[in-house]
């Protein structure tokens, strides 16, 4: 049994501009939109919860974003995306004790995660991935436990203390502090995502690696390296994993190695909210979670931060019973 | 699960080596044997999901907390007899079971893999905000404790039963249902099979198997159940378990059981890195070892030895 959708909609086209203005998923997205915006204008607590998981859901959508590059490529849920972005985190940490700055040590974690996503998918997933995509998560799985040891033998786990990217200030708007470090996380996150997004659309090689996750066989026929391309597919989700790790740290306070158990929870919600193969689906789904997820909190006594997850958990099956291939996924076709 | 004169003869070994067993090994090993049949139960209940209907779950460590918060609660408040609180954690997962099934329906693959992967986070969260009735961090204390070779004899004794369960549910219908759903659902339907009836139903049954796991599983950790017990990794540890296992083997299930219950005891002894961190290193790099030599599981090792017959 195979899952077929038409070329059309794998491509991405879909009607035209009226139908996508009629999108009831583009009209709730508007309506939330306009709901925070009027929210914000009207109470300044309102506003800065707002930024603040606008911030915190830019992190969960570069994880989210992450998780769907490879299953995109894959077709594998990658349980230590995770425990990989914690990981480059402790790396960049690292390179800061040896004395680089904060950007500096940023550029290099980057280069690093990309090169070691991409080690581990060929040392580890290719093997597998061919044989059973279970036995592919398996060891996904495996290595989620793999790093917590290694991390946790050579760092310790005890806390540890980063340097601030943004400072502590805050900017004023209208009577609303907002501060640096979410609109930082904000833009940096989505700066990388948008990086991602045109080397993708813009580039050759974006355009072989779409290739090869849509049409592995019609892809290697026109000559392009399939197998590098997925491999790179993973190296490029390590990179943005390491971006959403860096930009989890502060808002935490610390570094630890649960950094991203539960940002991992909430990116894998943002993802299904998004319908897992949609990269912008990944964002918008990360943003909504964020924002929601912080304002319920704020305002709602009796959901406290130990109901967060579980009340996004229940989130997340309402979502799935209403819409079971998320906002932005195509309903899939099955050939018996 | 395989009939024949050769599944009689590796039953009656297994029965027999686990009569003898206690008699031949000191009292600290009579613990890890007791174990190793914990987790035999947690894997046999998620190989009936995903092994047989085809239902991947990376919850089960939920459902284990819930068998074990069961029996603690009992055993606090009410002094219950331990025996009749794994009886009673086995309807009550059964029941929850059947309710993580329903939405379970509309969900297939990658997604209801995600979905049970957040119950799984979420239901160790729940003790620390209902922490009057469920303990908070600190955990629930049973009223009495047990000693190793109590608990040896009531994780096997329990294995044997859920095992022959297993074997008389999925020799007849309601196995050959389950695998017409694993196999191809519209197909399954076409058939004549209740895919709402038997999905739940395999959901409630691997769910059970799980609270009576969870049950052996606090009263194996001197009767005290904790959130930090309960964690993710336990549910990543069930699956870890029966991917080893691989499918429907009674040696595969027992292999998978020993890889997740003893692995971690000895890798603590591995020289350079054993310690309490070690551990996980050790443990992970086995996980990811024996997936890229074994990607069918032991199960599937047995059946490449064996050139006439498969699983």
């Amino acid at each position: 049994m195979a899952s077929v959708e038409s070329p059309r909609a794998q491509l991405g086209i879909r009607g035209g501009p009226l139908r996508a203005v009629l999108d009831p998923v583009a009209i709730l997205l508007v309506a939330a939109a306009v709901a925070l915006l009027v929210g914000s204008l009207r109470s300044p607590t309102f506003a800065e919860l707002t930024v603040q998981g606008l911030g915190s859901g830019a992190v969960y959508g570069g994880l989210a974003l992450a998780l769907v590059l490879v299953y995109r490529a894959t077709h594998v849920i990658n349980f230590a995306q995770g425990e990989l972005a914690m990981l480059t985190t402790y790396v960049a940490y690292q390179l800061m004790q040896w004395g680089l700055s904060y950007w500096e040590a940023f550029a290099a974690t980057l280069a690093i995660a990309l090169v070691l996503g991409s080690v581990l998918q060929v040392a580890l997933i290719r093997p597998v991935q061919h044989r059973s995509v279970i036995a592919a998560v398996i060891v996904t799985v495996g290595l989620f436990i793999l790093i917590d040891g290694v991390v946790n033998w050579v760092w310790g786990g005890d806390f540890k203390f980063m340097q601030e990217p943004f400072g502590t200030g805050s900017f004023d708007v209208g009577g609303v502090a907002i501060q640096h470090l979410y609109v930082g996380m904000l833009g940096v996150v989505l700066g990388c995502v948008l990086l991602v997004w045109a080397l993708f659309r813009f580039t050759k090689l974006g355009l072989a690696m779409r290739a090869a996750a849509l049409r592995p066989a019609a892809a290697a026929l026109v000559g392009v390296r399939v197998e590098w391309m997925l491999t790179l597919g993973w190296g490029l989700a390590a990179l943005l994993g390491a971006v959403a790790g860096l930009m989890a740290e502060p808002s935490q306070l610390f570094l630890s190695p649960s950094l991203m158990q539960q940002i991992l929870v909430y990116a894998f919600a943002a993802a299904v909210l998004g319908g897992l193969e949609s990269p912008a689906g990944a964002v918008v789904g990360g943003l909504l979670i964020g924002v929601f997820l912080t304002l319920i909190v704020g305002y709602v006594p009796a959901i406290s931060s130990e109901l967060q997850l579980p009340f996004a958990f229940a989130l997340l099956l309402a979502i799935l019973l209403v819409k079971p291939s998320g906002l932005f996924g195509k309903r899939q076709v099955q050939r018996v | 699960m395989r009939r024949g004169l050769p599944a009689l003869v590796s039953l009656a070994v297994v029965t027999a080596v686990l009569i003898v067993l206690p008699f031949a090994i000191g009292d600290y090993q009579v613990g890890l044997a007791a174990q190793v049949g914990v987790f035999f139960i947690g894997v046999l209940g998620l190989n009936i999901l995903t092994g047989y209907s085809g239902q991947i779950s990376i919850g089960h460590g939920a459902f284990m907390a819930v068998g074990g918060y069961t029996t603690a609660i009992m055993s606090r408040d009410h002094h219950t007899n331990l025996v009749l609180t794994m009886l009673l954690a086995f309807a009550i997962c059964f029941v929850l079971g059947l309710l993580l099934g329903l939405p379970a329906l509309r969900l297939s693959g990658v997604y209801l893999a995600l979905a049970t992967f957040a119950f799984a986070v979420s239901v160790p969260l729940l003790p620390l905000q209902y922490s009057n009735f469920l303990g908070g961090s600190g955990g629930v204390q049973t009223s009495t404790t047990v000693d190793n070779t109590w608990l040896y004899t009531a994780a096997w004794a329990s294995s044997a039963i859920l095992f022959a369960l297993a074997w008389l549910l999925l020799r007849g219908r309601i196995g050959r249902a389950f695998r017409a759903v694993r196999d191809g659902e519209i197909a399954a339907v076409a058939s004549g099979i209740s895919l709402p009836l038997y999905k739940t139903f395999a959901f409630g049954i691997s769910a059970a198997y799980a609270g009576v796991a969870g049950s052996l599983f606090v009263l194996a950790t001197n009767g005290f159940a904790q959130p930090s017990e309960f964690d993710v990794t336990l549910s990543l540890q069930l699956l870890v378990g029966a991917a080893v296992a691989g499918l429907g083997s009674l040696w595969g299930t027992l292999a998978g059981a020993a890889f997740i219950a003893l692995l971690p005891q000895i890798s603590t002894s591995v020289p350079f890195i054993g310690s309490a961190h070690g551990r996980d290193v050790v443990f992970g790099a086995a996980v990811v070892l024996v997936m890229l030599l074994l990607p069918q599981g032991f199960a599937g090792l047995l059946a490449r030895l064996r050139p006439s017959g498969g699983a």
